[in-house]
């Protein structure tokens, strides 16, 4: 982001106060091609495999389609619902003290830490119309579990901490003098939070955004225990992929994975240019 | 100015190349000769698919027991499960599997075809298409049996919930299906009756499972599904897991010969050297102890003469089909049903009759 910031002209060597920019640059270059880049281009690689031709065909065959837009979209929402959700969790545990808070804070790790599948059998236990809340919800004509309603509810649970550890620590620097300053200069509450906090928070909480969407479009284990699976419906692209190796057609599955990857560095710069252009709007905090 | 080497005399370099080449030579040829004897213990790898977990514990710790009677040798046998297509493909990206023992023959001829880890014509090495135990695909209802399943044509009816893995993920969700297209088929003599039934069972599934154990916890813990089409063997153990007082097994008048193959596999054991330990392993499913063992998991053995009497009581009779006799053997059935495109994917296509 610092690269729109300064409008220097282009130097390989940044002068910095610190030494070292060889041998860190050196490494940084050789570990990102290592553990990110090879990996991505032997992808590539193999799902060239195909050809152009057949990579189209692939990407738009309506199963496919159907599993895409459903990925991408369920991912959207659950990002979407917690980029609001995760902000209201941070803003408690930064804001305010109360007994048992450091437990909450712990709490929020949980879906990091927990094995996905664990995850996904514990959500489908629960949301079942067996289960506790799946009881409750079935009279009422709600179905979850087995449903694109109970992938929503999957990812939702397990990209929360993105959103909530990337607004925390900003929320924590935010002086609250300017909070104090915009309300002794007559503004409501209301209006402090509109035009003093939320523009300042606006980059975290996209990061958190974009963190929360990224993890939940390439989620498998949580998802598949709840999903139902059923082609057309509930059948994610993750799964896609899995079938077609259950196939033995490699070029096949990844040809899905090439896409999926494609949408996503696609999406993900989309959200990093409006992240730029927020902060250029709103200015440093 | 630099001093040029004359041609005659190696660098200290080459030297060095020279010298470790030759060192490795002599090792490698040592190597056989050190084959001659037989080492103390030896450790092989039995890949299987998911439902055997129970079935192979009892059979190695007997084998192991075996081995070392016979030869004073210890052998460590490790065996690793999952499901079928997955393992088979562990094995083509090198997971050194010593022998492998799976749930489809399709599997196996993955590994022969992609791999060229065995011979293609692995199958006809072994008695009984090297199926040393079989199985079937047979019902659990709920105890009572409230909707009154009684045979394949119940599951098609409106209002049966009928529970069965993806038989795109699934080794045993495919001998499902197979069965239930069998039964039709025998009825009715006419393939395209077959599709519309089977395609009217998958209508049923309110969940697809990528395994079968998926499908047992969602039968048996979630509380989904009237009927769950399931391995013979899995609908013991979920009786003697979950409780024969919640489940009743219901056999359908007829169903499928599942015919879980195993086989050696050759460019493994002759890289580590396991071919006498590995044959031995394979050929002693067979004997009379392995037979006794298998029924005893609810394997339908190859030998029954040697199992218990009281293990067998458990197997009634049914009709059974082969995949060779109605489909035309695995090949040709994977590849008509359940390929890219097959007529599994045209069940769930949209506008098909799934989209409702």
């Amino acid at each position: 982001m610092s690269l729109a910031a300064h409008a220097t002209p282009f130097r390989f060597r940044q002068p910095s106060a610190l030494p070292g920019f060889g041998i860190t640059f050196g490494f940084a270059v050789t570990y990102l091609s290592l553990i990110v880049l090879i990996p991505l281009g032997v992808l590539v690689v193999q799902a060239s495999g195909l050809g152009l031709e057949g990579l189209w065909q692939t990407a738009t065959s309506p199963r496919v389609l159907a599993a895409l837009r459903l990925s991408f979209g369920v991912s959207f929402a659950a990002a979407a619902v917690n980029a609001v959700a995760g902000l209201v969790v941070a803003w408690v545990l930064t804001r305010y003290a109360f007994p048992g808070r450091r437990l909450l804070d712990a709490i929020v790790d949980l879906p990091f830490a927990l094995p996905t599948a664990v995850a996904g059998i514990a959500l489908t236990a629960i949301y079942a119309p067996n289960g506790w809340i799946g009881a409750l919800l079935a009279p009422l004509g709600v179905k979850v579990a087995y449903t694109p309603l109970g992938i929503f509810v999957a990812l939702v649970f397990i990209s929360l901490p993105f959103v909530v550890r990337t607004v925390q620590p900003v929320l924590a620097d935010l002086d609250r003098e300017i909070e104090e300053a915009s309300a002794t200069l007559g503004a409501s509450r209301a209006q402090t939070v509109a035009r003093v906090i939320l523009p300042a928070l606006a980059p975290a909480v996209l990061t958190g955004f974009a963190l929360a969407f990224g993890r939940a479009v390439g989620e498998y284990g949580s998802v598949i225990f709840i999903a139902g699976n059923m082609p057309f419906v509930s059948e994610i692209a993750p799964l896609l992929i899995v079938i077609q190796l259950e196939e033995f057609n490699y070029a096949g599955a990844t040809a899905i994975a090439t896409i999926m990857l494609a949408i996503s560095f696609v999406s993900l710069l989309a959200i990093n240019l409006i992240q730029a252009w927020s902060r250029r709007r709103f200015g440093h905090v | 100015m630099h001093p040029r080497r004359s041609p005659q005399r190696p660098s200290p370099l080459r030297l060095a190349l020279a010298c470790g080449l030759t060192l490795a030579a002599t090792l490698l040829a040592a190597i056989p000769a050190g084959h001659a004897q037989r080492a103390p213990e030896v450790a092989i790898t039995n890949v299987s698919y998911d439902p055997t977990r129970e079935l192979y514990k009892a059979i190695n710790e007997a084998f192991a027991k075996d081995w070392l009677a016979r030869t004073g040798q210890r052998v460590t046998i490790r065996t690793s499960h999952g499901g079928s297509g997955r393992q088979a493909r562990t094995v083509i990206d090198g997971l050194q599997a010593d022998v492998v023992t799976l749930a489809l023959a399709g599997d196996i001829d993955a590994i022969a075809q992609r791999a060229k880890l065995l011979p293609a014509d692995w199958q006809a090495r072994l008695p009984n298409n090297s199926s040393p135990y079989t199985s079937t695909i047979v019902f659990v209802v709920r105890k009572g049996n409230p909707k009154g399943i009684r045979d394949w044509d119940d599951l098609a009816r409106p209002g049966v919930a009928v529970i069965t893995p993806n038989p795109k993920t699934s080794g045993g969700a495919r001998w499902n299906y197979l069965a239930a297209w069998a039964f039709e088929l025998d009825r009715t003599k006419d393939p395209a009756k077959a599709k519309a039934f089977v395609e009217a069972i998958y209508l049923n599934v309110p969940v697809l499972d990528t395994g079968a154990r998926g499908s047992t916890t969602t039968f048996v813990q979630r509380g989904i599904g009237d009927v769950f089409i399931s391995w013979e063997n899995e609908a013991h153990l979920a009786l003697a897991e979950f409780g024969a007082d919640r489940f009743d097994i219901v056999y359908p008048s007829l169903s499928i010969l599942a015919e879980p193959p195993v086989a050696l596999v050759d460019a493994v054991v002759d890289r580590r050297g396991t071919r006498e330990v590995a044959e031995a392993y394979l050929e002693f499913l067979y004997s009379a102890q392995a037979q006794r063992i298998i029924a005893a998991n609810f394997y339908r053995p190859s030998k029954p003469e040697a199992a218990d009497p009281d293990d067998l009581k458990r197997f009634p009779d049914l009709r059974l089909v082969t995949i060779d006799a109605v489909f035309g053997g695995w090949a040709k059935a994977q590849a008509e049903h359940f390929a890219d495109g097959g007529v599994f994917d045209r069940i769930y296509r949209p506008g098909g009759p799934f989209a409702r």
